[in-house]
């Protein structure tokens, strides 16, 4: 039984790969029809396969499986393999992340169809699927590192797809170089690993971490700090820039470059979620440093309410949807830090359907308008496009936190959680995820009423040739919906409140942290969870929302200009994304390119190129001109140094003799 | 009675001489060659010298040895030369530094 959990989770991950090559290095030669028609059907089996271990393992309560492959490198006492966890935790992740690639790979065919990359595109989400997959059920910290680098890598790939907009370029450099930020912090949290457990493993590490508790380590003389803490916050450092928290969230707005399947799958429901899922598999080492844990939450509580609302000024209606995304990370880094690690992975869940779904619907809104993104030339798509518009309003509403939507159920337990929890800091995260539930409907039904309703600002011309996209599209839109609108109301309960939950043993909580424990006390059902939601003050902020968003799209669009007029500072400042990018610009990047020109002309050209290379040479050039005077080429010096020679030879052999 | 050392003197002056010869010589090849021919004959000398005052004629039949390979030796030596002046048109050795570095 064992093996062949093994061996179908070792199918999920080949799978995709196998896709990836067969695109990449035969897409030309076999075509686009046949190039996506493999690759869909491989992640559909991989999609298949991982529905029937998550039944296994979640629902029919089969104990965690491992499994070695292979012994990657043994050096001295440390041993890196390639070894497969399946848990409750990476059986719900794998399931997520097959079910939105293979979407965003039907979804694809449509949107890509006259690119001329069609086949590349397909090869490099595959690879992103595989990565992903290693990514989740990887059973050390390095796998989980070669998978994290992976997903990275081909998020850099796919933002720069179409590599010929500089935009395109400059974003898929800028993700990178954060994402490499944030990698330092993983490296070295890894290199903690290894010293103080001497493994990578994670139940290894995890069994050592109690012990280490009260162990400090000197960073600096006269400055000691826990290792637990170090360790905790490097993880999170990694995780922040991959899940983009603020200060290091600056690369997602810009990924938005990229194809919109990608934004959906990389950028939205997968990738930038493999922090959050990091965070929630090293919960053992998070447990025991409130100071990390403190951190954590002031960090989320900021991604949650600034980036929200930096969402309200974006005209681009993806970055819309990119701002939320970072608002949503927020939560569930919230989530994280006051060890409700059920509650992150629930949100994650459902905000990878419902973001996957406004992404889609928004691309749908994209090709339908030809590329065009600005929503100030959108406006009354809404009779053109039934569908989308109905699909991006579920979106909406789920990520509104409206009751049944799923978004309601996930979101609502963070705030509650934030309310709850001791830690330091959980004051101030409350006080941002509840704001933040009131501009998350004001930012997201703005665009939604700027999209689908009012006057139409869409040229004449344009104006008869909109129609609803093909059912390529739409099927996938359909197929997010569905969960979006039910999987809160569904998993609620068994995920969270019932024991064991649906993440189990995977999850480790100390008992005085258990804010969850407290809310099971209090939790009524899903359904009558809804039915009181009324009562709560987080769902009249999320209607009051709506409105606000009604009233300065639709009825008095006059209201926001003058706003913006009247509040011109705060305007800017938001429009100028409270100066990250400009911080970054002036100090980082032109502090990086003056000190590379120093380092070329002093480092470089100076010290390498003219003491160690250049030096080299004209030392033994002018050597050579000192000895060559030796060389006369007169046969009598030669006779005569011979006979020298032969003379002090002798007589030191003769002397040495005597 | 002449000694051994006397001889082995002789012979080490006639060394020095040849030695100079070849050092000291700035102008002709056929010098160096004449010096070179001395150094051999020290050396016979010495050869003879020993071969007398140990009573054992090896030293004696050896030197008959060298005397031929001289000649030889001298007449290569020539030789080489002759094509040496017409290649270059002069046995001067001061100029014969082809060697140089």
């Amino acid at each position: 039984m064992q093996n062949h959990l093994i061996t179908l989770a070792l199918f999920i991950i080949i799978l995709p790969l196998m896709g990836s090559l067969i695109a990449g290095l035969l897409g030309k030669k076999i075509g686009r029809r046949a190039t996506h028609r493999i690759t869909i059907l491989l992640v559909g089996v991989a999609f298949l396969l991982s529905c029937y271990v998550y039944m296994t393992i979640v629902i029919l309560g089969h104990p965690t499986v491992s499994g070695l492959f292979y012994n990657w490198v043994t050096s001295g006492a440390f041993q890196f393999d390639i070894a497969i966890l399946i848990d409750r935790l990476s059986a719900t992740m794998i399931l997520i992340v097959t079910f939105i690639s293979l979407a965003v790979h039907i979804y694809t065919i449509d949107y890509m169809a006259d690119d001329p990359g069609y086949q590349r595109f397909f090869s490099y989400v595959s690879l992103f699927t595989f990565s992903m997959l290693v990514l989740v059920l990887a059973d050390n910290f390095l796998l989980l590192f070669f998978g994290w680098e992976g997903v990275g890598l081909i998020s850099y790939l796919l933002i720069g797809f179409w590599f010929n907009r500089e935009p395109a370029v400059f974003g898929s450099l800028k993700a990178f170089i954060v994402n490499r930020v944030g990698d330092v912090g993983f490296v070295l949290a890894i290199a903690a690993f290894l010293m103080y457990c001497n493994s990578l493993n994670y139940h290894t590490v995890f069994s050592q971490i109690p012990l280490l508790k009260d162990h400090v380590m000197r960073l600096f003389p006269g400055v000691s700090v826990s290792v637990v803490t170090t360790m905790s916050i490097l993880l999170f450092i990694g995780a922040m820039a991959k899940s983009a928290q603020v200060p290091l969230h600056v690369w997602l707005p810009e990924s938005m470059e990229g194809p919109t399947p990608i934004s959906a799958l990389i950028h939205a429901a997968t990738m930038v979620t493999a922090g959050i899922y990091m965070v929630a598999r090293a919960s053992p080492l998070f447990e025991y440093s409130t100071t990390a844990l403190s951190f954590i939450v002031v960090i989320g509580g900021t991604t949650a309410l600034f980036m929200g609302i930096l969402a309200l000024v974006q005209n681009d209606i993806k970055r819309v949807i990119a701002y939320s995304t970072l608002s949503q990370l927020g939560y569930m880094a919230v989530a994280l830090g006051v060890s409700a690690y059920d509650a992150a992975i629930f949100h994650l869940l459902t905000h990878a359907f419902f973001k996957a779904l406004l992404f889609l619907a928004a691309g749908s809104v994209i090709i339908a308008l030809h590329h065009e993104q600005d929503m100030r030339k959108m406006g009354g798509l809404a009779p053109y496009m039934p569908i989308t518009y109905l699909t991006f309003l579920v979106g909406a509403l789920a990520l509104s936190a409206i009751p049944p939507f799923s978004g309601f159920y996930s979101k609502d337990i963070i705030i509650e959680a934030a309310h709850l929890s001791v830690i330091p800091g959980a004051a101030y995260a409350h006080f941002c995820v509840l704001v933040g539930a009131f501009i998350t409907p004001l930012y997201i039904f703005r665009a939604f009423f700027l999209t689908f309703h009012g006057e139409s600002r869409l040229a004449l011309v344009e104006k008869h040739r909109v129609q609803e996209s093909s059912w390529i599209i739409l099927i996938p839109l359909l197929a997010l919906a569905v969960p979006s609108i039910i999987a809160g109301g569904l998993l609620i309960g068994p995920m969270l409140f019932k024991t064991p939950n649906l993440l189990g043993d995977s999850i480790f909580v100390l008992p005085e942290h258990n804010v969850l424990l407290q809310l099971a006390e209090d939790f009524p059902g899903a359904h009558l969870m809804a039915m009181k939601a009324p009562r709560s003050f987080s769902f009249w902020l999320a209607i009051s929302g709506i409105i606000v968003a009604c009233l300065f799209t639709v009825s008095f669009p006059a209201l926001s200009t003058a706003l913006k007029t009247r509040w011109q500072g705060v305007y800017r400042i938001l429009v100028q994304k409270y100066g990250f990018d400009d911080f970054n610009q002036l100090i980082l990047v032109r502090g990086t390119r003056q000190l590379g020109q120093f380092l070329y002309r002093f480092a470089d050209l100076v010290v390498i190129d003219g003491i160690v290379v250049n030096g080299s040479g004209r030392l033994i050039r002018w050597f050579a001109a000192v000895s060559r005077r030796l060389q006369t080429g007169y046969l009598y010096h030669y006779a005569l140094v011979m006979t020298l020679g032969l003379v002090i030879f002798l007589g030191w052999f003769l002397l040495k003799g005597a | 009675m002449i000694s051994l050392s006397n001889f082995l003197m002789l012979a080490a002056l006639l060394f020095g001489i040849g030695l100079a010869g070849i050092v000291v010589n700035r102008k002709n090849i056929i010098t160096v060659l004449m010096s070179v021919e001395l150094m051999l004959l020290a050396v016979n000398t010495n050869f003879i010298a020993f071969s007398h005052f140990l009573k054992n004629n090896t030293g004696e039949i050896f030197v008959f040895f060298i005397l031929t390979v001289a000649a030889a030796e001298a007449a290569i030596g020539l030789a080489i030369m002759v094509v040496l002046f017409r290649r270059s048109h002069t046995i001067e050795v001061d100029k014969l530094d082809t060697l140089k570095g």
